[in-house]
């Protein structure tokens, strides 16, 4: 299947007064045409910092320092400012974890959304109002001419995510980032931003990154997932085989730590908490959690290799018990 | 709502009052003054209030309720434009030093703590004592003195505005920095402009009047509040009152009225300080 980004080696790091914060370490990874793939981890295993890479709105003083990534075809790392502007909010959009932060609090959501016609499209102000209300309804917001001209405080959270799909999916991006759609969302109404994410990029053919820190909302609704953790890639797989047979031992952590009222068995904490990524030692940074640590992780950075078709898998300890094939 | 507030308390309904009054008298001064205030009468010079001259006049028998009338036209004329220009230039030269940050803003805030390091009022004196004091020096004096204060207040709100959520998004969909700018994060930045700028305008009166107070600014014949309290501060002694005491209390009540007017504005405009009294 031909990839519609492409992601190669991509390497963030933050200059701070300590050193050098490496929040993302050498991560490659694919998306496909109109698939959702999941990026899980911790807090603070770089899945934030990864999505503004891909938009190169990594801000000072975090800096990209290396690798690649291809979307369509063209390396975004070298396109210019002003190109890249024309790649933002038209082929990749965004969705934030806090719509209501995330919307202007003095204009009103009509007036935003409108701003990606009149941005991208160059449609006349007349012209982005109709498509503006075409899109509110869209996103399922009832009066949506009402509705335009408010402003983000008098809408419900559900209903201010929905108006951050309505912007995000305005310009038919091919792309669409979403990062943690669904915090401070209540549950039921969660469901339904999921749903209408997952409806509307089927409709629009648009792939989707789905990053979360919730397992339970990886497996509703994402095709593949990438498990990252303290910036560095682990584990890649569909997303039957990665909770069926997690090979990572941090994967398998993870699927362990999810609560489970179907069987009479514990939840099982993962130990310790993220690494600091301030000037981090060489080698797999799971070391010190891994309760199948060996002497070469500490040493060498374990490479992503092919463990079986639509799983890879990036751990020393996998690849000497011979589970996996060099790529 | 919020028109309410402003209104609901009886200092700020005063000041409102008082300003919209002053304005008005500004606006009419030649239909609403009883006399021409360049008029002379020699019969009547000096002569204490009375029904025919309501405040007095002076020693050249003008009327000064009508010179007080013709007085607010350029007293807040000039307050106007210098707060106009300096509230224009403050906020451009804030927004960029604010949101690009770098060299770019250590350059311009060292220029405004350069300006910051003199009093405001001798650097005041220094422009017009240099540039000559016609009016439009005057309003570029007090314009160039105010200059900081915006400067430094946009600046401030431009920092926190441009690390917050929605300038992100404003980012991610593709806005070039200027638009950010002036599209998303200025329309956050206008509550506290709108105080400063209410607060900025009494203060400016002040100095209108004070420069003229000490013959640097509006020229006579014009008359000027604080030019026409220094002539009749020669009058005190000799016992004609109503030539010192009408221009100052012309000049009190209208910085006062600015001031309590900046104070309810930020009650009522800024949500922090909402319910706070």
């Amino acid at each position: 299947m031909t990839e519609l980004l492409e992601v190669r080696d991509l390497s963030v790091q933050f200059d701070t007064d300590e050193g050098v914060v490496e929040a993302v370490d050498a991560v490659s990874f694919g998306v496909r045409a109109g698939e959702i793939l999941g990026v899980v981890g911790e807090s603070g295993s770089g899945k934030s910092v990864n999505a503004l890479a891909i938009l190169r709105l990594v801000r000072p003083p975090g800096r990209i320092v290396g690798g690649q990534v291809r979307f369509e075809g063209e390396d975004l790392l070298t396109l210019s400012e002003e190109e890249m502007r024309a790649v933002r909010g038209a082929r990749i959009s965004m969705v934030f974890q806090s719509p209501r932060t995330a919307l202007n609090p003095v204009l009103t959501v009509g007036r935003q959304i409108a701003r990606l016609f009149e941005l991208h499209r160059g449609a006349s102000r007349r012209d982005a109002r109709r498509r503006t209300l075409e899109m509110l309804t869209r996103v399922g917001i009832a009066e949506p001419e009402r509705r335009a001209r408010q402003y983000a405080h008098q809408l419900s959270g559900g209903m201010c995510q929905r108006v951050m799909i309505a912007m995000a999916l305005a310009t038919s991006p091919r792309l669409l980032l979403a990062d943690e759609p669904t915090t401070g969302l209540d549950v039921s109404i969660a469901a339904q931003v999921l749903e209408l994410l997952r409806d509307l990029g089927r409709r629009t053919g648009a792939a989707i990154v789905l990053i979360t820190h919730d397992l339970g909302v990886v497996a509703e609704v994402c095709d593949r997932v990438t498990v990252m953790h303290a910036g560095q890639l682990v584990e890649v797989a569909d997303v039957r085989t990665l909770f069926a047979r997690p090979l990572h031992p941090y994967t398998q952590a993870l699927v362990r730590a999810i609560p489970r009222i179907d069987q009479d068995v514990a939840m099982e904490p993962i130990p310790g908490a993220v690494p600091s990524l301030l000037m981090p030692p060489p080698g797999c940074r799971y070391a010190d959690r891994c309760p199948r640590v060996l002497d070469v992780c500490r040493r060498e950075r374990p490479a992503l290799l092919v463990a079986a078709p639509e799983h890879e898998v990036a751990c020393h300890a996998v690849e000497r018990e011979g589970a996996v094939a060099i790529r | 709502m919020r028109w309410r507030r402003l209104t609901g308390n009886r200092l700020s309904l005063a000041a409102l009052c008082g300003i919209l009054l002053v304005v008005a008298a500004a606006l009419l001064a030649p239909w609403v003054a009883p006399h021409d205030p360049d008029e002379t009468d020699a019969e009547a010079t000096l002569s204490s209030v009375s029904l025919r001259h309501p405040l007095g006049t002076d020693i050249y028998g003008r009327d000064q309720l009508s010179r007080l009338i013709h007085a607010a036209r350029v007293d807040l004329l000039v307050a106007l434009s210098a707060t106009a220009i300096a509230l224009t230039l403050g906020a451009t030269l804030g927004a960029l030093a604010g949101y690009r940050g770098g060299w770019v803003d250590q350059l311009l805030m060292r220029a405004v703590d350069a300006i910051m390091a003199f009093p405001a009022f001798i650097l005041a004196m220094g422009i017009t004592a240099a540039l000559g004091n016609s009016t439009a020096n005057l309003v570029a004096a007090i314009a160039i003195t105010h200059v900081p204060i915006y400067t430094r207040l946009i600046r401030g709100e431009m920092l926190k505005a441009r690390e917050t959520e929605y300038a992100e998004a404003a980012r991610t969909v593709g806005n070039r920095p200027r638009q950010i700018v002036l599209i998303h994060l200025l329309p956050n930045c206008v509550p506290p402009l709108i105080v400063q700028a209410t607060l900025a305008m009494g203060f400016a009166v002040l100095t209108v009047a004070a420069l003229s107070f000490i013959g640097l600014g509006i020229q006579p014949p014009q008359s000027e509040w604080g030019q026409m309290t220094a002539e009749g501060a020669g009058y005190v002694v000799s016992g004609e009152w109503w030539l010192v005491l009408f221009p100052g209390l012309a000049i009190m009540a209208t910085v006062l009225a600015f001031n309590l007017l900046g104070d309810t504005l930020r009650d009522v405009l800024d949500p922090r300080m909402r319910g706070v009294r």
